[in-house]
Parts: C-alpha cells; sequence; structure tokens
C-alpha cells in the first residue's frame, strides 16, 4: 500500500453552486488524490468532524454565497480546538480580494478566486504534502 | 427552400471553389484550428451555403412570425410592435433595501420586476434558523413572512407591475404572500401578473435547491400550475428553465434538451390532474442562459420555439396557439464573466444580450460586470440596463423581426440543435421519463462531464478566456463592491421574534395543523397555504410541515 | 507511551482521533499497522459487522443512513465504513457515500470513514477489515460496510462482515436476472428499496423465485425485506431480521466460520509475504526489469515469464 493525500472537499453553508467544488474534486481525483465531498449544505461543525474522521491533509471550502465571513473563523476555530492545526485549508469560489488577508490571518493558506487553473491547487497541495514529508503515490 | 438543380449547380461550384480558390488560401494563411467545433459538439464549417438548408421547407420549418412553428417570433411584430421586458433580477438586505433597489431600477426604465431572495429563504427558513447564521440578506432579500413581503412591495402597486420570483422549494409561500398583499392593496386577483420560477425536478441536478424529494417537489409545482390556471390567470406559474443547467456546466444542446424534456414532466405532472391542454399551457415560460457564442445561442433560441410548438401539438395535441408558444425569459450567463479585468464583463454581456435579441426573447436580465466579485452596485447595474436599453434604441436590430432568418449558418444549426435536442428526448422517454433519469444520475453525468471537460480546455489553452488565461494583466485595479450590512442579521431576527410574540399563535397553530392534514391528503396546498400566510405563520415554520409529511432530499452525487 | 501506544489506548477507549490515525496507517500499511493490529485484536469480535451492497441508484447510501439512525435510537454504537473504487488509470478516487450520513457525523457514537480500494484485486480494500476491527475494538456494537456495486468485488465482503444484505430497487432497468450470481450465493438478507414503487411486488416475487432457484439445504432462510429509505418505512422490519441473523450466527457457524476466515486471512497474509520478498528479490537482481522489458516487447506473456522465474529460482513448481 502506498499513501495517498486524502481531501476534503466541503460546501460551508446554504451557498448550492457545486459546480466548482466538484470539477476540482475530479481534477485531485484524476491527479491521484483521495476526494471525500460532503455534499452541499454542511455546518462548521459537520465539515470539522469529517475532516477528523477521514484523517485529511487537506480541506478545500467552496463558498460563492458572500457568508464566508460568519462561517469561516467558526471552521478554523472548531479545527484548532480539536487539534487538527496540521491540514492544508484552501479556499475557493466568490471571495472579495480585500478579505483575503483576514482569511489568511485565521489560517486558511490559499484562497483560490474565479479562474484559477486546477493546476495551481494541484499544485500547492503536493507542495504542502511534500514539505509534511508524505511521499504521493503517481500513477 | 431552392429548386434541386440550382442546388447541383452550386453544389458542382462549391467543390470547385474548394478546389482551386481555397487552396491558395490555406496555403498562405493556415486556419486557425483543424477543426472548429462548438461547446455541444456540433462542428462549424467554413462555409454555409443553401446546400446546408436545402430540405429547409418555409412554411414548414420557418414561417411567419405569430404563427406556428413560431421558428421567427411568437408575435407577428415582435419588438416593431413591443420591446421585451427589461427585468433586472435583484435582491439583497432586508425587505426595505431591496424595496428601494426595484425602485431605483423602475426609475431607470427596467419594466418589470425580478426578485432575489436570500438563501435561508430559498431553502425554507426563517432568518433566525441556526442554518440562517451568515447567511441573512447576504445573496438576496430575507423573506420570512407576509410582513416582509409587505415592506417589500410598499408603494409598488401590484396592478401596474409584473414580478418574477426565483424561488422553488418554497415557491407556494412565496406565491401566498404575493397573493396576500395583493389583496390587501385591493387588486383583483385576476390581475396579479408576474412570474414564480417554481422549477424544482432542475434543483436535482442542476440549481440544487431541492428540499423535498423528487416526488413531492413535482407535486407542489403542479400544485401551483393547477391553481394559478384556475384562480391567477395573468399569472406565469412556472418558469421552465435551463439556465441553471447551463450554468452547472451543460452545454447548450443539453440545455435546451433537459428543459424542453422538464417542460414535457410538467405537462404530463399537470394532465394528470385533470386538466386539459389548453386550461393551462398558454400560462407555462420558460427560462435560458446567454452564453458567448452568438450564433449558437440564436440557433438554441429558435430551436426551443420550434420545438415546444411542436411537442405541443403532436405530443399533447394542443389546439390553442397559444399553448405552443414558447415564451421565455433570458438572462446572460453568470459564469462566462471573469473577476479578472471586470470592465470586459461589459463587453460579454452585450454580446449575449444581442444574442437573446436576435433570438427573439421576451424578457431579458444583463448581468453587471462586478458580479464574479459580488452583487451589483447601483452603478454596474446601471450599466447593465442602460446595455439593453441601447441595444433596443441605437443599435437597429430591433426594427425588423427575426433578421437572421434565412442565414444559411443560422438556419443550419437551428435544425441540427433542434434534431440533436430530439435525441435526448428519446433518450430519456427511453430511460422512463425525468424522475427515473435523475435518479439513474443522467443528467447529473452529462453535465459533470460537460464542465469538466470545459475546464479542461480552458487550462490546455484550447479555449481561451481573455482576460483569464490569455491577455492577462500584471495587477488588477481594485473595484468598489457592495458589501451587505452584516447587521441585517440582527435586524431580521429581532423583527422575527417580535412577530411571532404580537400575532395570533393559536390561529397559526391551528393553521398550520391543517396544512399538515391537507398535505397528508395530497391536496392542492395553495389555498392553505394563503390561509397561513395571512395568520402570519414564517415561511419556515410552513416548509418545516412539508419536511414532515414529504420528508428531506439528499442528492445523488456524480462528479 | 510510543506513539502506537497512544494511538492503541485511544482507539480502546473510543477517542475519534485515534480511531482515524489507527485506520490511516492501516490503510498507508506503515511499519505501525502490525502493532496496532496485534495490540486491538484480543479486544475484537464483539461488534456485529454488516456488509451492504447493491448497484447505484438503488438507495444504498441513504438506507444506511436510516439503519444507523435507528441502531442509535436501540442506544447501540455504530461504525461505518465505505467503499469505493480507486481509478485505474490516475491513483486516486472520489469518495461520496459520506454525503448521505453527513449529519450524522455530529453524533459522537457514530463513526463514519471513506476507503478507497486502492487497486486489492478483490476490489476491497485489504485494510477495510482491519479498519472493521479497529471500530470492532474501539465499541462500535455495529460495523457496517458498503461497497462497490458492480463487479466480482462484492463476494470480496464475506471475508469482512458476517450478515450480508443485497439491495436491490425496482426500476432501475436493472433486471433481477442482471443480480450478479456471485451475490445470490453470498446474501443472508434481500431488501427491496423504494418499495412504494409499481413493480416493488414484481421484485420481490422474482426474488423468491431465483432463491428457491439457488435453494441448497441451508439453516438459514434468506428474508426478502421491503423498504423506502427515503421515509425510513420498512428499516425497523430490516434491523429485526438482521438481528434475527445475528443471533443465527451466534448459534449456528460463529466458530467455524472465524476458523474458515481465520484461515483465509493466514493463507492471504503468507501469500502477500511470500509475493513480496520475491519479487523484492526479483528487483534486486534487475531481473524484474528485464522481465517488463520481454513482456512489453510481447516476448513473452506474464504468467509465463512468472513461470519460468519461479522455475528457475526453484526447480520445478
Amino acid at each position: 500500500m502506498q499513501k495517498k493525500i486524502r481531501v476534503l472537499i466541503a460546501k460551508p453553508g446554504l451557498d448550492s453552486h457545486d459546480r466548482g467544488a466538484k470539477v476540482v474534486a475530479r481534477a485531485l481525483r484524476d491527479a491521484g488524490m483521495e476526494v471525500i465531498y460532503t455534499g452541499l449544505r454542511q455546518t462548521p461543525e459537520q465539515i470539522v468532524e469529517a475532516a477528523l474522521q477521514e484523517d485529511v491533509d487537506v480541506i478545500g471550502l467552496s463558498i460563492l454565497s458572500g457568508a464566508h465571513k460568519a462561517l469561516f473563523p467558526r471552521i478554523m476555530q472548531l479545527l484548532k480546538e480539536k487539534g487538527l492545526t496540521d491540514i492544508l485549508v484552501f479556499a475557493g469560489g466568490i471571495i472579495p480580494e480585500e478579505d483575503v488577508p483576514e482569511l489568511k490571518k485565521i489560517g486558511i493558506k490559499e484562497v483560490f478566486g474565479p479562474g484559477t487553473p486546477t493546476e495551481k491547487i494541484i499544485q500547492c497541495i503536493l507542495d504542502y504534502c511534500s514539505k509534511k514529508s508524505l511521499k504521493m503515490c503517481s500513477n | 427552400m431552392f429548386d434541386k438543380r440550382k442546388i447541383e449547380e452550386i453544389t458542382k461550384e462549391r467543390e470547385r471553389w474548394e478546389r482551386t480558390t481555397l487552396p491558395n488560401w490555406i496555403k498562405q494563411c493556415p486556419e486557425r484550428q483543424k477543426e472548429f467545433r462548438n461547446h455541444s459538439g456540433i462542428e462549424i464549417k467554413r462555409l454555409y451555403t443553401p446546400e446546408n438548408v436545402k430540405d429547409v421547407d418555409y412554411m414548414r420549418d420557418i414561417g411567419f412570425p405569430g404563427e406556428y412553428p413560431f421558428t421567427r417570433g411568437l408575435h407577428a411584430t415582435m419588438y416593431r410592435g413591443r420591446l421585451w421586458t427589461m427585468r433586472m433580477f435583484a435582491g439583497y438586505g432586508t425587505a426595505a433595501d431591496t424595496n428601494k433597489r426595484f425602485k431605483y431600477l423602475l426609475s431607470e426604465g427596467e419594466t418589470g420586476l425580478s426578485t432575489a431572495f436570500d438563501y435561508p429563504t430559498i431553502m425554507g427558513y426563517d432568518s433566525d434558523h441556526p442554518m440562517a447564521r451568515g447567511e441573512v440578506g447576504v445573496c438576496g432579500v430575507a423573506i420570512s413572512s407576509l410582513q416582509d413581503m409587505e415592506v417589500l412591495f410598499d408603494g409598488i402597486p401590484l396592478d401596474k407591475v409584473t414580478t418574477s420570483m426565483t424561488i422553488n422549494g418554497p415557491a407556494t409561500v412565496l406565491l401566498a404572500m404575493y397573493v396576500a398583499v395583493g389583496d390587501k392593496q385591493g387588486v383583483p386577483r385576476e390581475k396579479l401578473g408576474g412570474t414564480t420560477q417554481n422549477d424544482n425536478l432542475k434543483e436535482f441536478f442542476a440549481q440544487k435547491l431541492c428540499i423535498f424529494p423528487p416526488e413531492p417537489s413535482l407535486k407542489l409545482s403542479t400544485d401551483i400550475i393547477d391553481y394559478c390556471a384556475r384562480h391567477l390567470p395573468k399569472w406565469n406559474p412556472i418558469s421552465i428553465s435551463g439556465y441553471h443547467i447551463r450554468e452547472a456546466g451543460a452545454t447548450a444542446l443539453q440545455e435546451l434538451a433537459f428543459t424542453i424534456y422538464d417542460g414535457i414532466a410538467y405537462v404530463e405532472s399537470t394532465l394528470k390532474r385533470g386538466l386539459k391542454v389548453d386550461d393551462f399551457a398558454p400560462r407555462l415560460s420558460f427560462f435560458f442562459a446567454s452564453h458567448n457564442d452568438f450564433f449558437e445561442e440564436i440557433a438554441k433560441f429558435r430551436a426551443a420555439r420550434r420545438l415546444w410548438a411542436r411537442i405541443m401539438r403532436e405530443r399533447f395535441h394542443a389546439k390553442n396557439p397559444r399553448s405552443m408558444w414558447m415564451r421565455m425569459h433570458v438572462q446572460t450567463s453568470g459564469c462566462t464573466l471573469t473577476a479578472q479585468q471586470p470592465l470586459n464583463n461589459i463587453i460579454r454581456t452585450t454580446i449575449q444580450a444581442l444574442a437573446a435579441v436576435l433570438g427573439g426573447t421576451q424578457s431579458l436580465h444583463t448581468n453587471s460586470f462586478d458580479e464574479a466579485l459580488c452583487l451589483p452596485t447601483e452603478e454596474s447595474v446601471r450599466v447593465a440596463l442602460r446595455t439593453q436599453q441601447i441595444i433596443a434604441y441605437e443599435s437597429g436590430v430591433t426594427n425588423t423581426v427575426d433578421p437572421l432568418a434565412g442565414s444559411y449558418y443560422v438556419e443550419a444549426l437551428t435544425n441540427e440543435m433542434e434534431e440533436k435536442a430530439m435525441e435526448y428526448i428519446q433518450k430519456i422517454d427511453d430511460m422512463g421519463g425525468v424522475i427515473p433519469a435523475i435518479e439513474k444520475g443522467f443528467f447529473q453525468r452529462e453535465i459533470a462531464d460537460s464542465a469538466y471537460r470545459y475546464q479542461r480546455e480552458i487550462e490546455e489553452k484550447k479555449r481561451i478566456i481573455v482576460g483569464l488565461n490569455e491577455y492577462t494583466i500584471e495587477e488588477e485595479c481594485p473595484i468598489e463592491l457592495l458589501r451587505v450590512d452584516p447587521k441585517v442579521e440582527e435586524e431580521q431576527v429581532a423583527r422575527l421574534q417580535k412577530l411571532k410574540r404580537e400575532r395570533d399563535n393559536r390561529k397559526v397553530k391551528e393553521v398550520l395543523e391543517k396544512l399538515h392534514y391537507a398535505a397528508q391528503k395530497d391536496e392542492n396546498l395553495m389555498p392553505t397555504i394563503i390561509e397561513a400566510v395571512k395568520a402570519y405563520a414564517t415561511l419556515g415554520e410552513i416548509m418545516d410541515v412539508l419536511r414532515k409529511v414529504y420528508g428531506e432530499y439528499k442528492e445523488l452525487i456524480l462528479i | 507511551m510510543t506513539k502506537t501506544e497512544e494511538i492503541v489506548k485511544g482507539v480502546l477507549s473510543g477517542d475519534r482521533r485515534s480511531i482515524a490515525k489507527a485506520i490511516t496507517i492501516i490503510e498507508n500499511n506503515e511499519p505501525e499497522a502490525k502493532e496496532i493490529i496485534a495490540s486491538i485484536y484480543p479486544y475484537t469480535g464483539k461488534a456485529h459487522v454488516i456488509g451492504l451492497t447493491g448497484p447505484g441508484g438503488s438507495g444504498k447510501s441513504t438506507l444506511i443512513g436510516k439503519i444507523v439512525r435507528e441502531y442509535r435510537r436501540m442506544g447501540k454504537k455504530v461504525g461505518v465504513v465505505a467503499v469505493d473504487p480507486t481509478s485505474p488509470f490516475t491513483g486516486g478516487a472520489f469518495l461520496g457515500d459520506r454525503i448521505r450520513m453527513q449529519e450524522l457525523s455530529t453524533d459522537p457514537e457514530v463513526f463514519i470513514r471513506s476507503m478507497a480500494t486502492r487497486n486489492y484485486s478483490g476490489g476491497i480494500a485489504k485494510a477495510t477489515s482491519d479498519a472493521v476491527k479497529v471500530l470492532d475494538a474501539a465499541g462500535k456494537d455495529v460495523v457496517i460496510v458498503e461497497t462497490v456495486g458492480a463487479g466480482q468485488s462484492e463476494v470480496e465482503i464475506v471475508k469482512v462482515a458476517q450478515t450480508i444484505v443485497v439491495i436491490h430497487a425496482p426500476g432501475l432497468g436493472d433486471e433481477i436476472q442482471a443480480i450478479k450470481a456471485g451475490l445470490m450465493e453470498i446474501a443472508d438478507i434481500f431488501v427491496v428499496n423504494k418499495a412504494d414503487r409499481e413493480n416493488a411486488d414484481k421484485a420481490v416475487i422474482d426474488i423468491q423465485a431465483m432463491l428457491q432457484l439457488n435453494n441448497k439445504e441451508k439453516a438459514w432462510r434468506i428474508p426478502i425485506v421491503k423498504t423506502v429509505a427515503l421515509t425510513g418505512e420498512g428499516v425497523p422490519q430490516l434491523i429485526e431480521k438482521i438481528e434475527e441473523h445475528r443471533r443465527f450466527l451466534e448459534r449456528e457457524r460463529q466458530r467455524e466460520k472465524a476458523f474458515l476466515k481465520a484461515e483465509m486471512e493466514l493463507v492471504e497474509a503468507i501469500k502477500d509475504k511470500v509475493a513480496q520478498s520475491i519479487i523484492a528479490e526479483l528487483k534486486k537482481e534487475g531481473k524484474f526489469v528485464e522481465l517488463l522489458e520481454k513482456i512489453v516487447k510481447k516476448e513473452i506473456d506474464p504468467a509465463s515469464a512468472a513461470e519460468k522465474f519461479l522455475c528457475e529460482k526453484f526447480g520445478k513448481a
């Protein structure tokens, strides 16, 4: 058996636009990662529990409704409380540029706005995981 | 349409042209691609000639505007008589905020209202529900009770405007509230005009705002169609939508086929109620997207009209010509807008709007250039509205009906789209209809594959998006964004709690029980829901009753 | 305490983080995996392991969600292992079964883990069997294993589960005849889901007919339960049947099966180890790449290549 990178793709809040989340999920799978998708309408508690039980290396949060300012801090706080501080958390969707510095401050490593090539996301994950010295199985 | 001999002559000449004139040009200037295919997979030829439309029969396939099969338009004079309705989707914050935006748009010349609701409302939650935290008023207006609805339309006479409401699962409730506001204003119900989107089928594979499982969802949509046919003759009970299907990643062809199939399903469902097709079909309406491939979109709109007319006459035996009308609203595409160099989006929206107009739409919304970043500001929404007005008054395209008819390319493409859409329709028929197809994940798979293919094309630079993967700039200039005041949530919650204290709670309890019983007995729920909203039962309370009876739905995921 | 000892302690006390970490170590076949399994093994054997399989669209995941809720109502602790296929081309996997059960994530007595087959030839991760042991040792009363719905892989569930539930839903276009032969052999309980549909009763009759055809003298009469997963109808009856089967097993073949299971696992483990060491040697001597090149050039087929090498190494097989 080889180690695989496990990624949780989550849709916090009520936003129902999942085209991007699913395209990213598929791209990550095609890059050899194991992708767990939570489905729509997740509470911060559900997302963090899933991350814990699935022992993921990465969490991708997708949100287009503007509710990131309320939901992301709660998610990051819960991750901290559960001791899940070595997970790479990135975000995507509709998140204004001016909100990004604050999100980075609470621990969101990258915000991938509309039009980000999936290659960029994959590379970010690979860089992070190799730094954490996980060997990735590539086909 | 052409004489057989003439066609043979042209074929000969074309072949000569390909042998003699063409090769030199190709040598000097090779074509940019090996083959040109649009995203629907249809090959676009170098040149279209009468050969490509030789089997077209003008009277059978193109005809006259205002007559079957309505390819050239629903009305004989189209925009020479009356321009399309300029109906801009709007909504954010509290009902008071949106009321202000409504009045602004009306004063700037829009001719119809269109309401965007916030996520909690769309999902049937009150503003004080735990799932609503952080979402109240953020991407639409928060409406939790009739009280909010009254504020929303304060100072807006419902007998003078028509209002579209983009609401699906809770459509019964919002329509009931609109009727109640109309009643309070003293407007006779027969005069209330507007649209509820109320297309629950597409939620299962496109917009994903499904609350209940497929069967009860279809039942609720049909309740509204049935009720309107009998009591609200000017109301469009449903806007059978392709927009969301397209935005979820479908091709134009899939958008066309799946939307029309949903239409077929709604007609079948309503017929089962004992109504005759001509009793309700005239009020069915449609909603499409308009994307960047100019001619593909125009062909799609024309094919849609013809296809629907044929289906209504041949499959459902409609007699009233109005039953065969495909009345459509079009919105320019949101997903084609870029966050990079946002002013470019004005050009995209213009091209898309022009396609919709040349396609003969009845109603149009144009996106604002900042919508890849946030909700539109007053300035940006004004520009979007002006886009429509400039097309209407300055471009001259509105001075004749269906100007592109007869173009070899447009007619050939229209035919091909209709043909291929029919193939899809047959396929779904063979699967047993729309609900089995949803359960098998057919639509979801098609859409996910198209979406993924599109993204790959962009990343491989097979598809150029200006400003995104080509002609990019180093630093973007920040633009003003609309931010919704976080206090909105507090205000809403406070108002809601006040309402729950001050209303007649005994009456509310009674009517909710009545609703529970009616839902279990499978009655048409509209009358009871109207009663409930008038007693100031909240949206969430009403929807909770239905959730108990119908259960909640979790989608089938295919990536 | 070493890291491994900490994890084992955590698992045995039901700590979710430790359970998650243990399963990851097992999945990745890290060196600590052996020690963890060895340490928890004495504490396994208490959970009832239920295998659930059926084609896509049968409502499997929705049904599992309802089953878990019902068991929770009965006060039982539940673990779920949902298995999905690894793509043979990319090595990645999309694990989407959790979606139907996500609200249960926050129930402290429910643990849900998604696993990919990672190209184990049987189609169900070897690690699944060990993951089930972890959940068992962690104190779960019931562990449900949900598997991929196609191919021979379902038959592999028997290595993991004690009670096998096969789900069918009418009108999917799959006729009963399409229920893979392997499934008829291993099913302990049949479920006809979406029983509110028209042809549900026909499906029940068809399954009954097939069961009679396949009938060997069995001590357990395979029941067919009708359910409507969306509303939860029929789920208590299904649980009843599962419990009945559990009691049957306890009475009849628990010990026999355990021996069989232990034998299979031992043989597999030996096979694994032997294959591993031989291949390592092959690689060391540079023979592996040599053989690969010959195979690619079509000079020899893989089976003959293996035989040739083994004959050279060990003499006639």
